[in-house]
């Protein structure tokens, strides 16, 4: 049975991981993901999980013990923000290579420096390239529906990956609002037992992991992990299909908001996408034909998705609340125009960089970038490259 | 703990000979008598450095149990997530049979790039060993120097030169410091001591709890001398007062072995190469005396620690 409940998101996190009950969890604190290891620290302490917490020294060991823990064959999570995930990332890649199915939040803030506690995706972008599959969420409900389906994505047999939930830090993880949460029976017949191949404390079958890999095997190695993480996007439909029929609540690689006749799109991650949900229903008012693309799932990149999605639309707008210093533009609009390639028409693409190190993403912002969009269809001009709001 | 030997040999080998190793490297015989002295199944976990690169390229392993290299900094952090897993799963009735835990890294993985995941593991209170094979330098990537490295020690980043002498800096004390954390067990032993290391190794396992234990590695290619002469050189520099063999059981510190002669540090620094340009310079020579003073200081304190004195 289903309770409505009003949670903010760390508190729906930590709500999540106390219903997937994991074996261990080794975590540390960081601004602003502390609460959710504080939380949990009490369902420890009042009995309510069968989990060992592991109250580590650094991130860089949270994410070692969870390795250990994960090889071990137990369920293994940690949690983490910003700085944290920057001092874990050389063990991020051990993770992924070593096939370890470990369920990490990430409570998105800015990278130092300069330093700085609020949210922008820096901390994610950062791990882009990891082998970790990456979940986003444009609220608290979003954040606990993937954390669940996550334990499920990750220990498929056909994916046995790390998979990383996204959170934005203080706008959704200290925000409160009005959420479903399932019962405790249902998530845990739902998430069921992990079962792994092979494992350490299996002393009948001793195996070795993390051998030294050279030129004649890693290569090998690494396609397995690119054909697991090409393999996880059918593996990710099909349980988001499963959570709907349990839930009700509905999931894909990406959310389309009103994109059916859009003209002009918006493409972002996390939850700026539900300020431009109110923006375009604002605008459709007034007749014009705007929508939104929502990307849920960064890694692996749902790239033909994006190109259906956008083919018919005369201009995009791409968000991405990160600077990656290429001077064109965010990881997720080069994606997003990578994607629109191969496509007969092509919509005109432009990059916004917005809303770092927390700054405001207000109705206003939004609207002014749709409202740039309508300039370009009409053929004026509007640079490529833009850093939204941004002062002089 | 009396160690039978003629028992012990009849045991199954935990770490295979095929390994790629140099000929006369101390590491693996140190870790081969280790795992000897566990009577359970164990799981082991090693920094990145020679022992792991030389036992595990894949597809091949030399390792007979399980086994887990994680990345350089973290073996402590590592085996402290296994030894967790495996606290987890017993109590909650998903697993059966027992367990040692065991991480092994060089100096340069311990003393250094891993001492920050070692602390938090000890202090922690996991139930698992930690074993140092301390061969004094970075040898794996070629004989950089360490904390660990002695002074005067010629390493490939304190060169000796017309300006050098070598290493200006002295070792740090890490075995004192693990003995600061108050574990339960907290020992130094040599590859050459080995009825000495294999009591030591059984004691730890023995006890629940962390364990520290630092054992004296010679290098034979980093410390520049003939590998037939490993384990004799090992001894003379135990001898020597240098690695002096003691144990520290509950805060209580006890030599486990009194050498009856104590040579001079010279007489083993001769025989390795990285000490060689200490004996062509007056400087040089001044370095070795700093250097003997330095160990005599060390060991004067250490038999007051013992109460020998």
């Amino acid at each position: 049975m289903k309770v409505r409940k009003a949670l903010t998101g760390n508190e729906a996190m930590a709500e999540a991981m106390r219903q997937i009950n994991p074996d261990v969890i080794a975590a540390y604190p960081i601004t602003p993901q502390t609460e959710i290891v504080q939380l949990f620290s009490n369902f420890v302490a009042d009995g309510k999980v069968d989990t060992e917490f592991v109250t580590v020294e650094s991130e860089h060991s949270a994410m070692s013990a969870t390795i250990g823990a994960s090889a071990a064959g137990s369920r293994a999570m940690t949690a983490t923000s910003s700085q944290g995930m920057a001092y874990m990332w050389e063990v991020l890649y051990i993770a992924a290579s070593m096939r370890l199915p470990i369920v990490m939040p990430l409570v998105n803030r800015a990278l130092s420096g300069p330093i700085n506690i609020h949210c922008d995706h820096s901390d994610a972008y950062g791990a882009r390239d990891s082998g970790w599959i990456q979940l986003w969420a444009e609220n608290a409900q979003e954040a606990y529906d993937n954390l669940i389906q996550a334990v499920r994505i990750a220990e498929h047999s056909e994916v046995t990956l790390p998979v990383m939930v996204n959170m934005d830090g203080f706008i959704i993880s200290h925000g409160l609002e009005i959420m479903e949460a399932e019962d405790d029976d249902t998530i845990r017949n739902f998430i069921g037992v992990r079962k792994p191949v092979y494992h350490l404390l299996n002393e009948k079958e001793p195996i070795t992991m993390g051998p030294l890999d050279l030129q004649d095997f890693y290569f090998e190695h690494k396609k397995q992990q690119a054909d697991a993480m090409a393999r996880s996007a059918d593996v990710i439909r099909e349980i988001s299909k499963e959570w709907k029929d349990l839930t009700g609540r509905s999931y894909d690689m990406l959310e389309e908001y009103r994109m059916e006749d859009a003209e002009i799109a918006i493409v972002a991650l996390g939850s700026t996408c539900g300020t431009a949900k109110v923006a375009i229903d604002q605008l459709r008012e007034q007749g014009v034909k705007a929508g939104l693309v929502k990307i849920r799932v960064f890694r692996p990149f749902p790239k033909e998705e994006i190109a259906k999605a956008l083919a018919h639309t005369k201009a995009v707008a791409v968000m991405d609340r990160a600077e990656s210093f290429a001077d064109f533009g965010g990881p997720l609009f080069r994606d997003v125009r990578a994607s629109l390639y191969e496509c007969d028409s092509r919509p005109k693409t432009i990059s916004y960089i917005y809303g770092l190190g927390g700054r405001d993403v207000t109705l206003d912002t939004i609207t002014q970038v749709y409202a740039d969009l309508q300039r370009l269809v009409k053929g004026e001009q509007v640079p490529m490259l833009n850093h939204l709001g941004v002062r002089d | 703990m009396a160690v039978n030997l003629k028992q012990l040999s009849q045991k199954e080998t935990r770490l295979t000979g095929g390994h790629r190793a140099c000929a006369g490297c101390a590491a693996p015989i140190i870790v081969r008598q280790i795992l000897m002295a566990s009577d359970k199944p164990v799981v082991v976990g090693s920094a990145t450095g020679c022992l792991e690169v030389t036992t595990t390229v894949y597809p091949y392993t030399a390792w007979n149990v399980n086994f887990i290299h994680n990345a350089f900094e973290n073996a402590a952090a590592t085996i402290s997530g296994v030894e967790a897993a495996f606290n987890s799963l017993k109590r909650q009735g998903k697993l059966e049979g027992d367990f040692n835990f065991v991480a092994f890294g060089g100096d340069g993985g311990t003393y250094d790039i891993g001492f920050q995941s070692l602390s938090g593991a000890m202090e922690r209170g996991h139930d698992m060993l930690y074993v140092c094979y301390d061969n004094g330098a970075y040898m794996n990537t070629g004989i950089q120097r360490s904390s660990a490295t002695p002074h005067g020690a010629n390493t490939s980043t304190t060169p000796a030169g017309k300006e050098s002498t070598g290493k200006k800096e002295y070792r740090k004390d890490l075995t004192q410091i693990m003995a600061a954390h108050n574990i339960p067990y907290v020992a130094q032993a040599s590859v050459s001591n080995h009825r000495d290391l294999i009591a030591k190794a059984q004691k730890a396992f023995s006890i629940k709890g962390p364990k520290f234990l630092n054992v004296l590695s010679p290098c034979r290619l980093g410390w520049a001398y003939d590998p037939e002469i490993t384990v004799p050189l090992a001894q003379q520099m135990v001898d020597s007062c240098f690695w002096p063999l003691f144990e520290v059981v509950d805060g209580e510190w006890k030599l486990t072995y009194k050498p009856k002669n104590k040579p001079n540090i010279e007489e083993w620094m001769k025989k390795q190469g990285r000490f060689k340009h200490l004996f062509r310079s007056d400087e040089g020579k001044q370095v070795i005396a700093e250097a003997q003073a330095d160990v005599d200081a060390r060991w004067e304190q250490l038999l007051a620690r013992c109460g020998e004195k």
